[in-house]
């Protein structure tokens, strides 16, 4: 097969929120971008982000970063690197501004600011009292956002490349980054896209579970592609679970529901989260309300015929407040669960949303590694930003509103970094291998040829199976084992995967078998760090882990206050320090303490 | 209900690879419990016959993905529910726009006039330290506006963007356009104004309504539209 060459100075994988904020810097900066997307832009996962984005800009209630940098470390469970936790708190006010300026129709105060409103986990004082930190356009601030970046792209006149998938990861003998090859999806044709800079954007693999929030598309491309080119990646056992996607349908309802006022029920209608987190109640960190949730389950106070679910209730919140602040959360419900918050409570039960982990990465948006003693070693040419990126601000908890916020603080600070960089000179065009696109045809070869093959919807469809049972909310040291050895045979069938469908023309068979290739490195990396982990941490929580004075939930942080790498040559674990030292010296690290909210 | 049905579907199909003209298909599927959607039931379709191709995403009706002609109408599939559709199912691809394969059709037309009016804000006031302010009813005007997903499904229901594509900017854009004219942010009225003063980009728009009929997002097209021409009207006299 001949396969085209195109050079430019940087190429974007992902147009969303992530990758649109980092391409605007090169854009802006006049590099010769080229943004590659599986999907048109305004399209990609960041459009279904409904609560806000946080920033403490203080808009309705008294806020500092401070307080945001504490409650990240603490919703990090301490797995968070705090110079990165710190430079993004502290970036908030600055993107969120910006974003507004490029047009982003946030709601406002009757001053005429920015709205904000109260999330979980998000709080005064050091985790006094909650605070309004979630700056939101109704329950459709992720829409409103990424409509904006997308538009402010236009008129920076980016160059995309819309309906192509990247392939593989380019690189050389030295371990550097020359780019990736990428198939353009209605003629099906490969091209090497050759760069001196490569950015990866393309969000997270929430679709290895069966119940998830997210999109179809989110099928961790950029984290697979860095996995099979020997680069770790770090964290992946932690997942998020959100408390609340609706029970069987499995789609999001923001916290921004419990933000604004709403209440979790059990079956006698107890609010329950009282007796989980006295304090902050139903705005507890995600982890610790999906656990509660998951707990009344289990105990029999579910609801519904088969008590598989918990209710949230908006019914005491007035109809206009539910139509001005939730119009897309009444939609949702209406359509996905047949009701009218309005009127009756929504049935939810916690679904997997967000992945913690990713793609190693400093504060500035370059790829890391270990090499020669020392554990983030920038790899040349090489960043990435967003989900699909651990910077770590999230560690073993992800607080809700720092998703955004991380997109547009890591998008922007990867572009800075590779505009720099390539203004001074540093960035190279190096030469392509021989054999670079090798890889990329041999994948496609094999999918033409393959007979007596594997279905890839029974492939993944087990792989998702797997996932759910046995790295799901509460997580068993035998479950685990039998995890790990169940999503290796996974792993042996999606090498035989076979598809019907041969056209050269749109052929989304061949897409999702691709996909599929990605999904695979991700569950992998989830199910064996996880087994790997011998304590609970944040969204990571043992039976066997023990809740005392030495190891304060179960957490062991004389042994486990680290950072899991997981490679995908050799299914092979290794570890490095978690950085407990703020950016500035004279900011006072966040110390080590029990979790309760 | 039974836990399980079968459903029928007659489903335009083209493969331009090995097609020489697109055909009707008749196909049915058995549908689990949890099939609620027209879309589930798609992608149970495409597990048995993996040929079957067709955008989608988010399946919850905010990325605009999978619009399609549902019994004749515009819709997404991801929004409509399979205990309302009636049998056989027929599916075709968006009128209007040309078909790539299947029901995926080029959108590179409904692009071009979608950013053919500068859609994005213009104001060349240096920016503020902190946000701009906006009252509260000034934001309000945004309402109905900026919940765009840019499916296509209103432009490909409209006669007159199916007649002159290339010349009418369409109900998506349009809306797009007075999103921005009612942005008290926006400082290029005028220039918007005058982008749009022409026979074709505004006017051929007839208040039919059809875009309004299919909105997924019950967004009126036709309502901004009509706001567009009373900012043309006033600023003439």
């Amino acid at each position: 097969m001949k396969v085209a060459k195109r050079t430019f100075d940087a190429v974007i994988v992902g147009a969303g929120g992530a990758g649109l904020r980092a391409a605007l810097q090169l854009s802006e900066a006049g590099m010769k971008t080229a943004v590659l997307t599986k999907v048109f832009p305004t399209r990609s996962h960041t459009v279904a982000a409904q609560g806000g984005v946080a920033a403490s800009l203080g808009n309705s209630t008294e806020d500092n970063w401070h307080w945001h940098m504490y409650d990240t470390v603490k919703g990090s469970d301490w797995l968070g690197d705090q110079d990165a936790i710190e430079f993004m708190v502290k970036k908030a006010n600055e993107v969120v501004v910006e974003l507004e300026h490029y047009g982003m129709p946030f709601d406002r105060t009757d001053n005429g600011k920015i709205y904000q409103r109260p999330f979980g986990g998000h709080s005064q004082n050091y985790g006094q009292t909650p605070v309004s930190r979630s700056c939101a356009a109704a329950d459709r601030t992720g829409h409103a956002m990424l409509h904006a970046l997308y538009q402010r792209n236009v008129r920076a006149n980016t160059q995309f490349f819309v309906e192509w998938m990247a392939m593989d990861l380019i690189r050389n003998a030295d371990g550097d980054v020359l780019g990736v090859t990428a198939m353009e999806m209605e003629t099906g044709e490969v091209s090497i896209f050759h760069a001196k800079a490569t950015i990866f954007a393309t969000g997270g693999a929430g679709r290895i579970y069966y119940s998830s929030t997210n999109a179809f598309i989110n099928t961790g491309d950029g984290v697979g592609m860095a996995a099979r080119a020997g680069i770790p990646l770090e964290d992946m056992e932690f997942w998020q679970f959100h408390p609340t996607g609706v029970a069987g349908a499995g789609v999001l309802i923001t916290e921004g529901v419990r933000g604004e006022g709403g209440i979790l029920r059990n079956s006698s209608g107890e609010r329950f989260m009282e007796r989980y987190a006295p304090n902050l109640k139903d705005l507890a960190s995600r982890d610790v309300v999906s656990r509660a949730m998951t707990t009344e389950i289990n105990e029999g106070r579910g609801c519904g015929s088969a008590k598989d679910h918990v209710l949230l209730d908006i019914t005491h919140l007035s109809p206009e407040t539910i139509n001005k602040r939730l119009p897309g959360i009444r939609e949702i419900s209406i359509q996905f669960a047949g009701i009218d918050p309005i009127k009756a409570p929504i049935p939810v039960v916690p679904t997997c949303h967000y992945q913690m982990g990713g793609i190693p990465t400093n504060y500035k948006g370059q790829v890391v590694v270990p090499k020669d003693g020392n554990s983030n070693v920038p790899i040349v040419g090489f960043y990435a930003a967003g989900e699909c990126a651990c910077a770590s601000v999230h560690g073993a908890n992800r607080l809700g509103t720092n998703s955004l916020l991380d997109l547009l603080v890591f998008g922007k600070a990867a572009g800075e970094t590779v505009v720099s960089d390539f203004q001074s000179g540093q960035l190279k065009l190096q030469p392509l291998p021989e054999d670079a696109a090798d890889v990329s045809l041999a994948r496609i070869a094999r999918l033409e040829s393959q007979t007596g093959g594997e279905d890839v919807h029974e492939v993944r469809l087990e792989m998702q199976r797997v996932m759910q049972k046995h790295a799901g909310v509460f997580r068993f040291a035998d479950v685990l084992k039998e995890g790990v050895t169940k999503i290796m045979e996974v792993a042996e069938r999606a090498k035989r995967t076979q598809i019907k469908d041969k056209s050269r023309v749109w052929n989304t068979a061949r897409t999702e078998a691709l996909e599929l290739d990605n999904l695979i490195e991700v569950a992998k990396a989830t199910m064996v760090s996880a087994e790997a982990r011998k304590e609970s941490r944040g969204a990571h929580v043992r039976d066997d882990a023990i809740d005392c004075a030495e190891t304060p939930n179960g957490r062991d942080d004389v042994n486990w206050l680290k950072h899991t790498l997981w490679y995908s040559q050799g299914n092979r674990l290794d570890y490095k320090p978690v950085n407990l030292q703020p950016m500035s010296a004279d900011v006072e690290p966040i110390a080590l303490a029990k979790r309760t909210y | 209900m039974s836990s399980k049905r079968t459903v029928q579907f007659k489903i335009y199909r083209y493969d331009p690879d090995k097609d020489d003209k697109p055909y009707m298909q008749d196909i049915s599927v058995e549908l689990e419990e949890s099939d609620k959607k027209l879309l589930d039931a798609l992608v149970r379709l495409k597990a048995k016959d993996d040929t079957l191709s067709f955008r989608r995403s988010c399946r919850e009706g905010v990325c605009g993905s999978d619009a399609m002609n549902i019994n004749g109408k515009n819709g997404l599939a991801c929004l409509t529910s399979m205990d309302e559709v009636v049998q056989p199912i027929v599916l075709r691809p968006l009128p209007g726009l040309p078909v790539i394969r299947d029901v995926i059709v080029d959108m590179t037309q409904f692009f071009k006039q979608y950013h053919s009016i500068k859609p994005y804000l213009i104001n060349n006031d240096p920016p503020p330290e902190r946000e701009r302010l906006q009252s509260p009813e000034d934001r309000e005007e945004l309402n109905g506006l900026y919940e765009c997903i840019l499916c296509a499904c209103c432009s490909t229901s409209c006669p007159s963007f199916w007649w002159n594509p290339d010349k009418f900017v369409g109900p998506a854009g349009l809306l797009a356009a007075y999103r921005f004219l009612a942005d008290t942010r926006d400082q290029a009225t005028s220039e918007r104004l005058d982008n749009l003063d022409d026979p074709y980009r505004l006017f051929r728009c007839h208040s039919i309504m059809n875009c309004v009929d299919v909105c997924p997002k019950s967004l009126n097209p036709t309502k901004a539209i009509g706001k567009i021409k009373d900012m043309m009207v006033r600023r003439a006299v």
